[in-house]
């Protein structure tokens, strides 16, 4: 076994890169709940890429055959509706996950310097996934898929000039058909899983690069010779984290926050295979009814919503009376989480040491974001619009005081290490 | 950071909990207490299906043969009385009804019915199907209360009779005025009234079935699920335990 390691490790950096990105990675020893959604992810991830793969084999990429087909997949294929169900539940756990982990990285300020590359990365992780679950959601063929489609794609037509050749450019055609169809699933099968994979590449090695940040908010590297040596962990970790610095209050990832995120990972899994088995559609939120009416270009459903993981910028969307305001306030609202790392200019990392106001700030933008998730799947009536507006405004009032308030703001005094 | 944690998700949950994603019907629905778990009802259902709907809605999606065996019915049995469409018993549940001919005679296509219940809901179902009245007006005589002008004759009136709209005359307020009081039969039918809302809810249960021929498996299929990670999660949390004894330590 040794001399097989060691043959490869001549060749390949196979011990190497385990070490450093594992076995002798340095985390902060004060990883709370909230640190871990990145592991979810990855493993949502690879359940979509899995059961994918094995849809594909039965799934037919036409106008006609479709709908036919994922009925096929459910009714006739050995556990097909169990690979359905993991890949539909699958995209709606993978927001969840998506949203908590961003969140996360918001209440601990794990955007700011020197980690904005790594928040970007993010961010195009979260744009591509939107993209594939957008372009997924429209495979099944049902009445949902085709007119969702045709509700999101006519946004680029508010575009000047461009928009309706560019919405045609989209479709393939003058209506969502079968050219839309195939196009949609060469996207999400192939071209944006790819990205998706290639960005969390890049995302863990931009975050194994800055190191982790900690609910502290507080660095664990500290100047090389500062730290006495009883003071250090009696863990080995790689050269390349302690050739510059001394790390305290860490430990390996592997393999301690590895048998600390299988614990989470079972957790998770119950709620996961909660919905797989006994709740698939969710009460019409993950699968919604119409979807199970084949799609008919000729009779619009009375009330069309996309699904919940888009309904907070939908309601944005709405929120606005002119279109071309509206599609530019909604793709705002993702901008303005791209560059949260240049709105926020203060130094202090974790919500535990800012300002009050900024606490009431993230709660609000918190409420708002769930808020406009809600009005998004319900009609636009003047109440829920009213109530949409109010929420738009706190949604983009969070950043522009951010601004403001964090050039200056009155943080409470940092401590020097992890003291948990 | 406790307080922030759960004012959060105290406006989620209520956020939640006041969210309902049920379409609005316009008038009540009655509760159908279907149970997959009652073969015999499944039968009725499958029964009544062949014979009364079948006519004009397919059931493109399901196969006679899974069918058969989910519901206790022997191949050769359901193949004698219950196929009258298809070739061989491994045949989807097709109809001869063209699309193109059903849009010409009832100004609609007739929908296909393999995933009614999933779009709709049972309740709906169980309603609709006993919320047909006599409407001189529709160009079949009949109206349905669920279903405003609904495209499709009440197919199923020799079993229930003639349904009307019924008042009765009341006193409100000192008046005497009439109030309308539901849906009532005029008896000529096969059925009773109770024997009539049985057999829609045999055939709702029916509808429910085909919609998720799975469900039964899926659940059964859950349970172990459940099992599996309880011993798993019980494993990973030991183990956890474990390897933190070393890190207290040092």
């Amino acid at each position: 076994m040794k001399k097989l390691i060691a043959w490869f490790d001549e060749r390949i950096p196979m011990t190497k890169t385990w070490n450093i990105h594992l076995a002798q990675y340095p985390a902060p020893k004060n990883f709370n709940f909230w640190y871990l959604f990145g592991v979810l992810a990855m493993l949502v991830l690879v359940n979509q890429i899995l059961t994918g793969i094995w849809l594909t084999m039965n799934y037919v990429p036409s106008a006609e055959g479709a709908f036919a087909s994922v009925e096929y997949i459910m009714r006739d294929i050995d556990y097909g509706w169990l690979l359905r169900y993991m890949h539909s539940t699958g995209a709606s756990a993978f927001f969840v996950v998506v949203y908590l982990h961003m969140f996360r990285g918001m209440m601990y300020g794990s955007y700011q310097k020197p980690r904005e590359l790594l928040w970007v990365f993010g961010m195009l992780i979260f744009l591509v996934l939107m993209a594939e679950a957008f372009m997924g959601y429209l495979l099944p063929w049902g009445q949902m898929s085709y007119w969702g489609a045709q509700v999101i794609i006519s946004l680029f037509g508010a575009i000047p000039i461009i928009g309706d050749d560019l919405t045609l450019w989209i479709r393939g055609d003058y209506v969502i058909s079968g050219a839309t169809l195939n196009r949609f699933f060469a996207l999400h099968v192939i071209a944006l899983p790819l990205v998706l994979v290639i960005l969390v590449f890049l995302h863990i090695i931009a975050l194994h690069e800055v190191g982790s940040n900690n609910p502290e908010g507080i660095s664990i590297k500290k100047p090389k010779g500062s730290v006495p040596e009883e003071e250090k962990p009696k863990f080995k970790f790689h050269e390349r984290f302690t050739n510059k610095y001394d790390i305290v209050d860490a430990f390996p990832f592997f393999p301690y926050y590895v048998v600390k995120d299988l614990v989470g990972i079972g957790i998770f899994l119950f709620l996961f295979c909660y919905v797989i088995f006994f709740a698939p559609a969710m009460g019409g939120l993950f699968l919604e009814p119409p979807n199970f009416e084949p799609a008919n270009p000729l009779k619009t459903p009375q009330h069309i919503a996309p699904v919940w993981y888009f309904t907070p910028f939908y309601a944005i969307l709405r929120a606005v009376p002119d279109k071309l305001l509206g599609v530019i306030l909604m793709f705002g609202a993702i901008v303005a989480l791209f560059l949260l790392p240049w709105i926020d200019r203060g130094k202090v990392r974790s919500i535990r040491y800012r300002c009050g106001f900024h606490k009431v700030n993230l709660t609000l933008f918190v409420i708002s974001f769930i808020a406009l998730g809600y009005l998004g799947l319900k009609p636009a009536t003047e109440v829920y619009t009213f109530f949409a507006r109010v929420f738009t405004f706190l949604y983009f009032a969070f950043f522009v005081l951010l601004f403001f308030y964090s050039k200056n703001e009155n943080t409470k005094p940092v401590p020097e290490r992890i003291t948990k | 950071m406790k307080q922030f944690l759960k004012t959060t998700l105290l406006v989620a949950a209520t956020l939640w909990s006041v969210a309902s994603f049920a379409a609005d019907p316009t008038v009540p629905l009655d509760e159908a207490k279907v149970d997959l778990h009652d073969k015999a009802s499944l039968q009725r259902g499958a029964q009544l299906f062949m014979n009364y709907c079948l006519g004009c809605h397919s059931m493109e999606y399901q196969r006679y043969k899974r069918t058969f065996n989910d519901l206790g019915i022997p191949e050769d049995l359901g193949e004698a009385n219950l196929q009258f469409t298809g070739e061989k018993v491994g045949d989807l549940i097709t109809n001869a009804m063209p699309s193109e001919a059903a849009g010409a005679w009832f100004g609609t296509a007739a929908p296909d019915l393999t995933l009614v219940a999933r779009v709709r809901g049972a309740d709906w179902i169980y309603t609709y199907l006993r919320s047909f009245y006599v409407d001189e007006s529709r160009p079949f005589g009949v109206n349905n209360t669920v279903f405003p002008n609904v495209g499709m004759p009440h197919v199923l009136q020799e079993l229930q009779g003639v349904p009307r709209k019924t008042t009765e005359e009341r006193m409100i307020d000192g008046e005497m005025q009439d109030v309308y009081v539901g849906i009532k039969t005029d008896g000529s039918g096969m059925l009773s009234e109770s024997e009539y809302d049985q057999a829609m809810l045999d055939l709702t249960n029916f509808l429910v079935y085909t919609g998720e021929p799975m469900l039964l498996e899926q659940r059964q299929l859950g349970w172990k699920v459940f099992g599996f990670l309880l011993v798993f999660t019980i494993l990973a949390w030991l183990l956890k335990r474990e390897f933190f004894r070393d890190v207290k330590e040092k």
